[in-house]
This record gives structure tokens, sequence and C-alpha cells, in this order.
């Protein structure tokens, strides 16, 4: 991989620039595309990232962090190149990053989605010379359902556990107040959460998603019944003993993965929702059509089916970024 | 379909079992009754016979979808299930809104749509399951498929099947499980007479729901009382039921076969006795007083034609050791010790090809471990032990029945992978992969390259290369239908297998050509050898 970006043991690095891309170490200058934590790694001297992921970023990373936010479709000049961050429709603030320098365009799209949601602007197409797209989904098996269909299936698993509690797990920045926020056009009943989504749901709240009432499990009173009652945690919840409050309960993941039976079985989930934050693969495949890129990089997942697909198809195309497995767990 | 769909995917979601039968009570509650007929008939481990081999399947899904060889690899390396693959590449190519539904149901699916194809070539097979893809939600594609390969299998026990049906009926869980046996067939008609509150049972035919022997896991000493068991041979035949009513006679073997034809030389048994009486017992090859090996049975159960020459050498006998039903009146319910003494008198001099269990005397439990000792050589594979005032149950129940074999490391497994030997077997698929049930799925414990002999592995090493279903570089993945009989010397945790146990000297003892996949073991029952004593060797 030569150009604007390139490989390095802390993560894409761009010399022109003097910065680096989601940097897994500390660096002088992190541009990050979004506030997830493989994303945004604390240490560094200065991070730059889209203007609506300035709260969630600080949340990660602490008060005092030298953060910088930029509005979506500013350009900021960086040594010899000019950056700006575009719409990738993942999460509140995700962004795809534009670097322009040396006469070429590139564009890291970050993690990303196609499908509408509710919580952050939608993803916006950026012509470039390079694109460097995500493929933790990139196989012709995974292709989303409209997630507002997911989201009545949600609510009807909600609707008909009376007699027990409904527990969702889901990552708790992100997929937690798109639930939140799609459920808000089906019903106005609160929601219980776990305590790790509610600082996260407080600032989506702050930037003006409209969500369902939430109502925090550790200021319930003890021994109240959970009954007939959604409740949303992180993945890490299940089995702690946090969970022997909820008594015998419904349980449900939602997760690209959950496309896969043989996933929802392994994991022995009553429900599996397949609400994914990363694109498909008919997604993948029409974001590189719109990018008029003359080349794409593969990060993650299944970077190899991708390349050698494109490659089939005369494009020119190679994996980049460290080979990193297959787990897109956090989704 | 859709409906269906509904309920398999709850009964594939769920563990708990009471769960699994509040499901399946709510879907025979809506479902017509022809549609009911059908899920009754896979819900109890029916299956259809396959109407496509799964590497057309491969091909259509690949062709029908413009995936490439290559492409379909990766997505069974993510998904690792035909059937699924090919639905979700078919539904992921879908452009537009969703679709609701094929708006069939299951019964017109089966018997308008697949059943008709049969017959039919190659080409408009291809051409009717491509449209029937294109009309049909993901989940359907996905049941389709598992139908079309004969493969469809839900994740509850017959059992289980079996309580929700009684539940919604309202009947005892008996009565629905004979209703269930034999020709049963899964009709609107078929489903109403299961759940009929009060039917005039005419299928004369009927046995009774066999009462299945567990596994010894303890030594025989746990049993108690030595005097309170009754000892018999296990016999190495095929189990049976012979019935007798109406003037007619059938033989079920445990499957659930009628194998009547198969054996005209036990009809002077089913003659010789009075109307109104099943025995239960083991049809065996029987020379000169004493069992033959079960593979001459065998030879002779795989011939087309019983010709006299194959009747001369594999003569059958009907070994028997339970009455069932005397004078039409149902003896179940009666002690064994009582069974076994009027079993004892109707036997007595009806025929030479009909015998009696006897009873192996030994008058403590050591005496008992060394006449066990004697099994080898008679041709038996061990001992049974029943408790004497035990009714005859149906199922597994543990607890009245229990197998004493002589080689407690064995197990029925299917085989999933093949790969050619070295040497001498260089070219021939020899390198064996076994599995055993683990909830719906099979899950590999066992590889083994020898027990086999040359005609039995070249007849098979052909079966292979026809039903291959997929390759990784030398490993053929085969259609999971072959059951063998696998012995080995012993049996450890281990964390390194996906299995989470690891078999030591694991050998092929025979091809069970008489046993469906669906028979083989599970995980649960070779984990509980995990408990076991020490082999005791023959």
């Amino acid at each position: 991989m030569q150009g604007l970006l390139s490989d390095a043991r802390e993560g894409l690095r761009c010399a022109a620039g003097g910065f680096h891309l989601d940097p897994r170490e500390p660096v002088p200058l992190a541009v990050v595309t979004h506030a997830h934590a493989d994303h945004a790694v604390p240490g560094s001297e200065r991070y730059l990232c889209a203007g609506p992921s300035v709260p969630l970023l600080r949340h990660r990373l602490g008060p005092d962090a030298p953060i910088e936010g930029l509005p979506y479709g500013e350009q900021r000049a960086l040594g010899e190149t000019r950056i700006s961050f575009h719409p990738a429709g993942h999460v509140l603030g995700s962004a795809q990053v534009r670097i322009e320098g040396g006469g070429e365009v590139w564009v890291a799209t970050g993690d990303y989605k196609r499908e509408p949601d509710p919580t952050c602007a939608a993803f916006e197409p950026v012509r470039c010379d390079v694109l460097i797209t995500e493929a933790t989904y990139a196989l012709p098996i995974f292709r989303w359902d409209d997630p507002r269909e997911v989201l009545r299936e949600v609510h009807r698993w909600w609707q008909g556990n009376a007699r027990r509690a409904s527990v969702l797990f889901c990552y708790a920045l992100g997929k937690a107040q798109r639930i939140l926020a799609g459920l808000a056009e089906l019903t106005d009943r609160p929601v219980y959460v776990h305590g790790a989504l509610e600082p996260i749901t407080r600032i989506y709240r702050e930037a003006g998603v409209r969500m369902l009432p939430t109502l925090p499990v550790a200021e319930t009173a003890k021994g109240r019944s959970f009954a007939g009652e959604l409740v949303l945690a992180p993945i890490t919840a299940r089995g702690s003993p946090w969970m022997r409050r909820f008594g015998d309960h419904e349980s449900a993941f939602a997760s690209g993965g959950m496309r896969i039976r043989g996933q929802r079985r392994r994991r022995s989930f009553d429900r599996g929702f397949a609400l994914s934050d990363h694109a498909d693969w008919p997604g993948i495949l029409r974001t590189i059509e719109e990018s008029g890129a003359r080349r794409v990089l593969a990060t993650h997942g299944y970077r190899e089916a991708l390349v050698h697909w494109l490659r089939d198809r005369g494009m020119d195309a190679a994996p980049a970024g460290l080979a990193q497995p297959t787990d897109p767990e956090g989704d | 379909m859709q409906r269906f769909a509904r309920l398999y995917e709850a009964l594939d979601a769920t563990t708990s079992t009471n769960q699994k039968v509040a499901a399946m009570q709510a879907y025979f509650a809506e479902a017509p009754p022809a549609d009911a007929a059908w899920a009754v008939f896979f819900l109890t481990g029916s299956r259809l016979k396959r109407l496509i081999a799964p590497r057309l399947l491969a091909a259509w899904g690949m062709e029908a979808t413009g995936t490439p060889d290559w492409m379909f690899g990766e997505a069974w390396s993510a998904a690792g299930d035909l059937a699924e693959i090919v639905s979700l590449l078919v539904d992921a190519q879908r452009v537009g809104p969703p679709v609701a539904g094929s708006g069939l149901s299951l019964s017109e699916l089966i018997e308008t749509r697949l059943l008709p194809l049969r017959e039919a070539d190659e080409g408009r097979k291809r051409d009717a399951v491509v449209a029937l893809w294109r009309s049909m939600p993901l989940r359907e594609i996905f049941l389709l498929n598992k139908l079309l390969t004969g493969e469809l299998r839900v994740g509850v026990s017959r059992t289980l099947a079996v309580r929700a049906l009684a539940q919604h009926a309202g009947l005892d869980p008996g009565v629905v499980a004979h209703r269930l046996m034999g020709a049963w067939q899964p009709t609107a008609e078929g489903f109403s007479q299961l759940v009929a509150r009060d039917v005039h049972d005419a299928d004369l035919s009927r046995p009774y729901p066999f009462f299945l022997a567990s596994p010894l896991e303890e030594p025989p000493a746990s049993l108690g009382d030595r005097a309170a068991w009754q000892a018999e041979w296990k016999w190495d035949g095929i189990r049976a039921q012979l019935v007798r009513r109406g003037g007619g006679a059938w033989l079920w073997s445990r499957g659930e076969e009628l194998i009547t034809d198969r054996f005209p030389d036990l009809r002077e048994v089913s003659e010789s006795l009075p109307d109104g009486t099943v025995l239960d017992g083991e049809v065996l090859a029987h020379a000169g007083g004493a069992p033959l090996p079960f593979s001459v049975l065998q030879r002779r159960i795989g011939r087309q034609k019983l010709t006299p020459a194959i009747l001369a050498e594999a003569p059958a006998a009907f070994v028997s050791y339970d009455l069932l039903e005397l004078d039409g009146r149902d003896l179940r319910g009666a002690p064994l010790a009582e069974r076994g003494a009027r079993l004892a008198q109707l036997v007595a001099g009806r025929s030479g090809r009909l015998l009696l269990s006897e009873e192996v005397a030994a008058a403590t439990w050591e005496d008992l471990a060394a006449r066990r000792t004697e099994a080898r050589e008679r041709g038996v594979e061990g001992l049974m032990l029943k408790r004497r005032d035990s009714p005859y149950r149906s199922g597994r129940p543990r607890g009245d029945w229990w197998k004493w074999k002589i080689d407690p490391y064995s197990i029925d497994a299917v085989l999933v992978y093949a790969q050619p030997g070295n040497g001498r077997r260089a070219n021939v698929l020899t390198d064996m992969t076994f599995a055993v049930w683990d909830g719906g799925e099979l899950l590999p414990v066992a590889k083994a390259y020898s027990g086999l002999t040359d005609e039995e592995l070249d007849r098979l090493d052909r079966w292979i290369r026809q039903h291959t279903l997929a390759r990784f570089g030398p490993v053929r993945q085969v259609e999971p239908q072959h059951v063998f009989e696998l012995h080995f010397e012993g049996i450890a945790e281990s964390p390194r297998h996906k299995s989470g146990i690891a078999v030591r000297f694991p050998r092929i003892a025979r091809w069970r050509t008489d046993k469906k996949p669906s028979d083989a073991d599970t995980l649960q029952s070779l984990r509980a050898l995990l408990r076991s004593p020490q082999a005791v060797r023959g």
C-alpha cells in the first residue's frame, strides 16, 4: 500500500499530512472516524474528529483530552494535505475521511452503513481515486432487511413477552440508541437500561435524537419485577450477577452476525435480530461504485473475499491494515 | 408455510423443553389439520425422501445467484450449512420490497409442488425450485432447501412432540405414541385420528412403542438386590415386534419399518400364534441351535431378492423376550415377571423358529459378571438387565431396563468427512470422520481408519465420490447418510476438540446399513460414557 496512507505499526499513517487515522497507539495527531473503543484509543497529543462526535469522544477519552471537532464537509489543511469529514451513517458523529494531496483524493470510509438510521447523519457518497472500505460483512450472504422491519420484530418480541423480562443485548454506543429511536416510532413505553448505556444515551439526547424514555436498572427498587419490560444491556453483562434480578427472562442479541443461524444457535439466545451498523454486501459494492475509485483497499472482516471478487472483475484491489479476526461482536 | 417457519424458528431458538412444547401446542391449535399432519411427520423425526442431491442444490444456488465456487466456499466457512447458504444467497439477491410469503401452506407445498417433482427430469426440477425460491422469504427458502435434500430436522425429540400433541388433544402420551406407530399417514384425516378423543383404532397392524434400554454406566451392584433383576443375553440382531391380529401378521422393526416381507421364513412363526398376540424380541440369523453373526443377517438384508440360497445361508429365527398383548389384551402394565411367565407358556413348542430369550442364571452380581465374559463366544453383545416388577414402558426412560454391553465403548455415528489413506490405500477414501448429534447438528467426534473389508471400502469409496458436498483440499464432506458402529478403547475430556471429548483408538466395528442417521448417538450419550466404569474386556 503506497500513496497518501500507508500501514504502520500504530495504524494507518499519512506522512504527507502528519497524522494517523484511528491509530491503535498514542500519536501526535489522531484523526478519528468515530468513538468506538477500537477506533478511539487514548493517549494521543491531539484528536481531530467530525463535530457531532466530540461529546462521545470526550466521554471515551476523558474531560481533558485535546479534541477538536470539524463540521462535516469543512476542509482543514494538515501538512501537505487537506482533509474533510463526511457522514458515514455508522453511529452519531461517525465520518469518512477525505484526504486530498499530491494530486490525488483518498477516502477512508471507517465503519459505515447505507441503511436509514434516525440517530445519525446518512452516509454520503464521496468521489475519490482510492477508496479504503471496511469489509466486516463482505460476503454475498450478508444483506440486511429494512431496519424498520427488524425493529418492528423487536417490538413484537417485546410485546409477546408479557410475563417475563425481555433482555436485549446490544452494543452500548450506537446500536442501543438506534433501537431506542426506532422503537419510539412504535410505542412510548419506557425502556430499562444498563449503567453502561446511560451516559451515552444522554449524549444522544443532548444531540437532539428522539428516543424512548429510559430508566436506569440500577435505580429500581430491590425485588421489583421486570416482567413485560424491555431491558437493554451490553453483551458483557450476559452471565454476570447483574442479570440475576431479571430471573427467568427472554434473551436476544442485536447484531449483523445474527443473520447466520449457526451463530444464533451457538450463542443460544432466544432470539437474534440481524441489525447491523456495518455495510452489507450490496452496500459495500454500491459504495465502491459510487466512489468512482480506480483502486480499492479493504480492511477488516472478509477483506480477502472482497479483494478476490473485485479483482475477478478487473479492478485494482488489495487488502489493507493488519489482518484482523472476523469478529464483529461489537456490532 | 409461514406458520410452520415460525414454529421451526421458535423450536430452533429455545432450549427450554416447556417452551418447545408450548410452541408446538400453539401450532397444533391454529394450523389446519392437513398442515399439522405434515408438521407431526417432521416433528416425530420422519423425513421426506430427498428430491435432489445436495450438490445439485449447491450448483443451482450458485447458478441462480451468480456466485462463483470460491465465494460459495467462503460462505460455507461463515455459515456452514448448505441449505442456509443457498437461502441467504438467494435472499440477498432480491431487489425491491421483501416477499411476504409464498402463500403456500406446508401441505400444499409438499403435496402440490414437491412430491409431483419426484418423476420430473433435472431441468424441470431446477426451474420449479428456482421459481419457488423467487416467491419465498428467507426462512421459507431455508426450509424448502432442507425439504428438497431430505434433511429437514427439527430440534425436538419424538417424545417431546408426542407430549405436545397429547396435551393439545387432551390425551395420554402413550395413546398418541401408539397411534403414531406403523403406517400412520400425514394427511388431514390422519391428524384428526391422532387427536380424536375416541377412535376405534382400526389399524390392526399397529405395534406398540418400543421400550428401549439405557447403557449401564455404574457398576451393576448399584442396581441393588440381584434377585430383583432378570438377566438375559443381549442379542445382536434386529429388534422387532411380531403383531398377530385379525388373522394377519406383521413384523415391525424398531425404526417402525414393516419388514414382514423381508422374512418369509418367519411366516410359520406368526401363523403358529393365536390371534391378539404381540411379541417383542429380536430377529436373528440362526442355525444349528446358535445365532449366526449379525453380518450374516446383514448380507441378507442388503439383497433385493431373497433367493432360496440366501434363505438357506441365513435362516431367520425370532427370539422373543416380552409379551405385550395376549388374547387382544394390552399386557404392558403387568410386571415383567408375569409377562415373562405367560410368554414362556405361549411360545413353548410352537415353532422351531420361535425361541425364548432364556434367563442367564447367576446368583450374585459377581457370578453374573463372570458369565458376561461368555458373551463374545456366544455371539451376543453382552447382558440385558430388566427389573422384574417393571411394566413395559415406551421410549427410553431410565431405571428399569439396562444394557450391559461387553464393550461399553461403542457408539453409532454418522460418516461426515472422508479423505484418501496412505500407501496401499492412497487412492481410496479410507480415512473417515464420524459425527454424533448435538441438538440438530452433527458434531465430529472420531476419526477411524480401519475395520471395513476391502469390498466394503470399495463400495463406500464409490458412494462417497458420488455424494461429496464440498471439498477442502483432500478432505471431502459427504452427505450425512451412513451410520457406522464405532468401538474405542477409552474416552476423555478434551478442550482441544470441538466436541469437548477425545476417544482413543477408534475403529469401525460395522457398517450399520439397518440404521438411519437419526438413529445415531448423541453427544450427550457419548459424554455419559465419560462417567462409566473401566471397560470390562470380554
